[in-house]
């Protein structure tokens, strides 16, 4: 539908930014790659359980694994989600899909809500396994529910995808973003409170650890994980969570220009 | 301007589907494209030959619309190059597949046909026709990172054709192929052409050249020619087309001016 205005110059309609159609069809192209790929499926879902039955033998200590567990939940998911996203939007940029796809009509919004939804449904997986053999298996206790548990460890592997999309754009091969894991993500993982808990930093320490958003993921389920509940505090937490996760994908977006230098 | 939208929207009035003014592109700091000026004829098949490095592909990338322009004007089917509209009419494949490895052929296929905006009975009736004219039946099923290098650059065809388009971009499409093969799609070329296609295709091998109606014959992000070819060979005396392009090459200055 186009429109005439009274100079008889037609006007282009503005198409709307996002096509459910196009976003779904991505969001199946790339369930479709991963499924052809089952043993990588296979890793992203046993490894957190594999390691967190790990944790478990390897403290052995009830009060300690009840502490730890909930961070891990929220930080595997994390991890897994950055480098799978960062490795993929890199290949489809090697592989030149990237520049057909953006000489077609799909919009940035199609392709990186489609890459969400994509990883998201695979997060739900991986989280609700790890849960369940955590909440089962390993005798971990949650007050309460641990629906907020697993929404937020959720929300938290979308952090990670979008950072990870986000990175690839700065790495030019493949072994760059893979690089990127640890340099992304091993600082934040000092810093968020797995380590040592951020009143405990030096003032440096706090504030650095302050800006980045694993914190906040961290924190938002030992909140979660001594509750059970929501509450104002990791409302807030979530909120944080969210921002950087808009900011991770716009700054993305600005990274999928259809016409390159 | 007087031109009637409407009729307009295959081609101008003159039959012209792409046109260049003054097209200049710089990448950092390198001058790819000098000065470019140039239209390509609707329903024919347009040579772009060169050498490699010459700037065959920024010149199909700056038609598609995926090359920033430094200075100029590049217009196909009346719109600048790179508007949304055009994005479902121009077919392009680069010299890299650019596929899926890890999906087969129809899941590609059924991706970028949604992406151009077909659904189901015309996506299926499309994936249907591409994949029998470009001969791969029987490979459907098959994983594309298993398919031989032809097979691969077929794929790659496959989707530049897959929603029907006005203008067809094909980067050096026959590289690699077994001779059988490339005759055949030269003559699909052609019969695209015959029912209005237009097509601009890229290569450095000059066999190929005479298969063309039209020809730009490019070096340094300049064209040495722009003719079709029997009026190159008569205006080079060239017994042949490679030899046609030595002479305009390396010839005295004089020489160098572009043939029109």
């Amino acid at each position: 539908m186009s429109a005439v205005d009274v100079t008889g110059i037609e006007s282009v309609r503005v198409a709307p930014p996002i096509s459910w159609s196009l976003t779904w069809a991505t969001a199946r192209r790339v369930l479709a790659q991963l499924r052809h790929d089952p043993r990588t499926i296979a890793m992203m879902l046993a490894v957190p359980s594999v390691l967190m039955i790990l944790l478990r033998y390897v403290l052995d200590n009830p009060l300690a694994l009840n502490r730890l567990a909930p961070v891990y939940i929220g930080v595997f998911p994390f991890v897994t989600m950055f480098i799978v996203a960062a490795i993929t939007t890199q290949r489809e940029r090697a592989r030149g899909t990237l520049e057909r796809l953006m000489a077609m009509p799909l919009g940035w919004l199609d392709l990186l809500a489609g890459y969400a939804i994509a990883f998201g449904l695979l997060a739900c997986v991986q989280v609700t396994l790890v849960l369940v053999i955590s909440l089962t298996w390993l005798g971990v206790s949650v007050p309460g529910s641990a629906v907020p548990m697993a929404v937020v460890a959720v929300l938290d592997a979308i952090l990670g995808m979008s950072i990870g999309l986000f990175a690839s754009a700065f790495a030019r091969t493949e072994f760059q973003a893979v690089q990127f894991m640890p340099a992304f993500v091993l600082p934040q993982a000092l810093l968020c409170g797995l380590v040592v808990a951020r009143d405990h930093m030096t003032p440096v320490l706090r504030w650095l650890s302050d800006v980045l958003p694993l914190s906040y993921a961290v924190d938002a389920m030992q909140r979660i994980s001594t509750s059970g509940s929501w509450g104002r505090a990791t409302g807030a937490d979530l909120a944080v969570i969210l921002a950087f996760t808009v900011a991770a994908l716009v700054g993305g977006a600005l990274t999928l220009r259809r016409r390159t230098r | 301007m007087w031109v009637n939208r409407h009729v307009s929207t295959t081609a101008s009035a003159d039959g012209t589907v792409a046109r260049a003014r003054g097209l200049v592109v710089r990448r950092s700091g390198h001058l790819i494209l000098d000065d470019l000026t140039f239209a390509i004829a609707r329903g024919q098949v347009t040579g772009l030959l060169g050498p490699s490095g010459c700037g065959k592909t920024t010149l199909m990338r700056t038609l598609v619309g995926v090359q920033d322009v430094t200075a100029g004007e590049v217009t196909i089917l009346d719109l600048p190059a790179g508007h949304p509209r055009l994005r479902n009419r121009i077919g392009y494949s680069t010299q890299a597949a650019a596929v899926y490895p890890d999906l087969t052929l129809t899941e590609n296929l059924r991706y970028f046909g949604t992406v151009l905006g077909l659904k189901r009975d015309r996506l299926a009736a499309a994936i249907g026709k591409t994949v029998g004219e470009l001969d791969l039946n029987g490979l459907e099923g098959r994983t594309v990172g298993t398919f031989s290098g032809g097979q691969l650059a077929r794929v790659g065809l496959a989707v530049a054709l897959l929603g029907t388009p006005d203008l067809l971009v094909l980067d050096e499409p026959t590289v690699g192929l077994d001779p059988v093969l490339r005759h055949d799609l030269w003559q699909m070329f052609h019969r695209l052409a015959a029912a209005g296609t237009t097509l601009l295709i890229s290569s450095h091998v000059m066999d190929e050249a005479a298969r063309c109606d039209y020809l730009l014959f490019m070096r340094e992000g300049r064209f040495l020619a722009e003719a079709a070819p029997d009026q190159i060979l008569r205006q080079t005396g060239a017994s042949d087309l490679e030899a046609a392009f030595l002479r305009l090459a390396t010839g005295p200055r004089s020489a160098r001016e572009t043939v029109k």
